[in-house]
């Protein structure tokens, strides 16, 4: 690889090798006379081996292990790693949100001093998980994608679950993990326990891609092919190995002049056109459409698209939530149950269509559940869906096998417009005054229905923990003049925002975390943040408990960036989903549930102590108030709040909650 | 005070039996010692995610009814058998939820009239 092409005489593998001597005591005796060797005609002086011994390591032997060690004089030539940040800063990734690792410091060096610390910025981030999920969120709000630096083998495993919800939820993600390959010259000890053979295996089964350059300009091609397959639907992360040797020697061009190649972005794959018209036929003759859509919106247009079919064809839209598909102060937005009535039901980029037709009831102590149509036989079903083209073996996010009439393997917001003149086409003449009135009796249903939501949301209205319906009606009272944006909605409380908010933008709603890996929501809010400030809008998140404890350190990212942030906790004090799967099994058993000292299951809460997360916030550099149990003082605090982030600080409200 | 009216409401209510002698404030214990809280909230205002969103506070069931789906609930909800929920409890948690006063009307809470 890039090591196999060094003629320098004096390189900084020779360099490093000798000084990591000093620190790798168990292996130098090993190490030393190859070291000592490969360094015997030009390399600095070796420091004897250490014998082994139990005292604390000496200054240097420390800086050898943890240190970074001093660049060798007298190398010539543009870095390897100053030609990458050019072939970067083609491509228009603003952020580069990163905890720091040895393994790609050549790069880190060259973006912050070489490229200027613009297009990307570094932002310093305290773990790799939320490095990823900053990227996750960011991506969903400001429709670009950032890319992030681990370290290629701790640092990726650290990534590995973000990665995870970002291939579910279709995000692109740029990663790329420094790793030092060549066994025969990198540092041994700490560098050599973080260095693989193939890193990216960690994730080829939940990435779109992967590659390791191992050359500059094979670099080049490799990070513009990454980004153009990340970024063609459906979206998806990708990864790239980079050899630290690469990374930090100098360019050796061996007579090719090296070339950036151009960024054009690939067009997303559309519906057959055969197969359009065959579900266009079978919508405008249906008695009972019903459209369901999951990720179809992949961009404010798309919402335009899907009201526009579902006005022309007056059916139902069932909005799954994966991203804000459809208005929900527009009548044709409704429940899951108009399912069941249906005689044609089309879905857009369903991560479940099995799970939209069927029900299932996780029952008994032995995990047998009871699966039950929720349909009428007969009942047509077409599908399109991008996720079809990228579907892989060994995670199982496909879901259960649900057969189809029509299937389109293709992006639902790019065959759109082909299926609305498809079904303009369809519709007999003498079908309009039926589907008319159609619209009719659905405007009157969804009046209905907003009352029963409203009904259900007095309950508990003045309930000390706080109902999870006003926790909810009290923030929007809050935001409701602002441009706001729900960033991340984790821990469930009752899906709320989604059935009281009168949501109708693109931003208003951002989605979940697609592999419902807990963790997302802190860093993904942090992220989606961070593109809300530079578009001018308000971001509020519904934050729970559990979530925020997997990596709380985005906190302090977050405020060390200057990210306005509204968090209001939902603070339910316990992983609740685990306490009812305890309780759950317990009562199957029939056996009682021990409790410990707690409220729920032993294992499942998160009590005894009470977290202060507000204390928490507060340590890393945010306004932060609670707990707050009283709905009456939740109002003045959310204003208090309000006031904070609108001065472009984050703050965080820790609120004791009902479970759901 | 209010809880010792609807005390007296419910036994009156309940009529026979170990009902006649629950209590609304063991019930009120028993309600989240044996889990019920985490699906139905502890109020019993339910949740469109864990209890679809069926409210059981007040419950609009009898008691024998009541019972018996506690008893025998094999789909959504597990079962509560005698062996860990005795009896008496049982009418306890049936006091308690028949305690909780009916919700306001969402149209008096300016939040929700909107």
């Amino acid at each position: 690889m890039a090591r196999a092409q060094s003629q320098t005489k004096l390189n900084r593998r020779k360099f490093l090798a000798s000084v990591a001597l000093a620190g790798a005591a168990g292996t130098a005796t090993t190490i030393l006379p190859q070291g000592a060797a490969a360094s015997a005609t030009t390399a600095p002086p070796v420091d004897p081996a250490p014998r082994p011994s139990a005292l604390p390591p000496t200054a240097k032997m420390a800086a050898a292990e943890a240190g970074t060690p001093q660049e060798i004089k007298g190398e010539t030539g543009k870095p390897g790693s100053d030609f990458m940040v050019d072939v970067i800063k083609t491509l228009d990734i603003k952020y580069l949100p990163c905890n720091p690792a040895s393994s790609f410091r050549a790069l880190h060096e060259s973006l912050i001093d070489y490229g200027g610390n613009k297009s990307p910025e570094f932002l310093t981030c305290m773990h790799e998980e939320s490095a990823v999920g900053m990227a996750h969120g960011y991506f969903k709000a400001a429709g670009k994608p950032l890319m992030t630096l681990v370290h290629g083998t701790v640092g990726l495993q650290h990534a590995a679950m973000g990665i995870y919800n970002a291939w579910c939820d279709r995000v692109p993600v740029i990663i790329v993990g420094g790793n030092d390959m060549d066994a025969a010259h990198r540092p041994p000890g700490v560098p050599t326990f973080h260095s693989a053979q193939d890193i990216n295996a960690l994730v080829r089964d939940f990435t779109k891609w992967d590659d390791t350059p191992v050359s500059a300009q094979h670099f080049a091609q490799s990070f513009v092919r990454m980004v153009k397959i990340a970024t063609t639907p459906p979206y998806g992360p990708v990864m790239m190995s980079l050899d630290a040797g690469l990374q930090q020697e100098p360019i050796r061009e061996n007579g090719e002049k090296l070339y950036i190649p151009r960024f054009v972005p690939s067009s997303p794959p559309q519906g057959d056109s055969g197969a359009v018209k065959e579900a266009a036929r079978l919508l405008s003759l249906a008695e009972r459409p019903v459209i369901v859509v999951d990720r179809a919106a992949r961009t404010p247009n798309g919402i335009k698209l899907l009201v526009e079919l579902a006005e022309l064809l007056q059916a139902p839209v069932v909005d799954q939530g994966g991203r804000m598909n459809f208005p929900k102060t527009h009548y044709l937005n409704r429940p899951p149950n108009v399912i069941g009535q249906a005689d044609v039901i089309i879905g857009m980029e369903l991560s479940d269509f099995w799970g939209v037709v069927n029900g299932f009831i996780d029952n008994g102590e032995h995990g047998i559940g009871i699966n039950e149509s929720k349909i009428k036989a007969g009942t047509k079903l077409i599908s399109i869906n991008s996720v079809e083209l990228i579907t892989k073996s060994n995670y199982q996010d496909f879901q259960r096998f649900q057969v189809v009439d029509v299937s389109m393997p293709a992006d639902a917001e790019a065959t759109l417009p082909a299926l609305i003149e498809a079904v303009k086409a369809a519709i007999p003449g003498d079908r309009k005054a039926a589907i008319a009135k159609r619209g009719e009796t659905i405007r009157k249903a969804y009046a209905d229905g907003r009352e029963n939501v409203k009904r259900a949301a007095a309950i508990a209205w003045d309930a000390s923990p706080i109902s999870t319906a006003r926790l909810v009606m009290e923030t929007w009272a809050q935001i409701k003049d602002l441009d706001w944006s729900l960033v991340a909605s984790e821990g469930n409380v009752s899906f709320w925002p989604n059935r009281l908010w009168p949501m109708e933008h693109y931003h208003h709603w951002l989605g979940r975390s697609g592999g419902y890996g807990v963790g997302y929501g802190a860093p993904a809010s942090v992220g989606a943040a961070l593109a809300n400030r530079d578009l001018g809008r308000f971001s509020v998140s519904i934050q729970s408990d559990g979530d925020l404890m997997y990596a709380p350190g985005v906190l302090w990212t977050a405020a060390r960036h200057k990210i306005p942030l509204l968090a209001v906790m939902h603070n339910n004090r316990g992983y609740h989903q685990e306490v009812m799967h305890v309780q759950r099994l317990a009562n199957f058993r029939n056996r009682v549930a021990y409790l410990g000292n707690d409220m729920a299951p032993l294992g499942t809460s998160i009590q005894n102590p009470d977290i202060e997360y507000h204390k928490l916030a507060e340590s890393m550099g945010w306004w932060a108030k609670g707990p707050i149990k009283d709905p009456a003082d939740l109002s003045a605090a959310l204003k208090e709040a309000v006031a904070v982030v609108k001065s472009g600080q984050p703050a965080l409200l820790n609120v004791w909650t009902q479970p759901r | 005070m209010k809880n010792a009216f609807a005390f007296i409401l419910t036994g009156l209510v309940l009529g026979s039996g170990p009902a006649l002698a629950a209590s609304a404030e063991n019930g009120k214990i028993a309600y989240v010692k044996h889990g019920c809280w985490q699906c139905h909230g502890l109020l019993g205002q339910g949740s469109i995610a864990t209890s679809n969103g069926t409210v059981i506070g007040p419950s609009a069931l009898t008691f024998e009814i009541f019972a018996n789906f506690v008893r025998s609930a094999n789909r959504a909800m597990p079962p509560y058998r005698e062996a860990i929920l005795s009896n008496a409890d049982l009418a306890d948690i049936y006091a308690y939820l028949q305690s909780i006063p009916k919700p306001p009307d969402a149209n008096s809470i300016p939040l929700l009239k909107q």
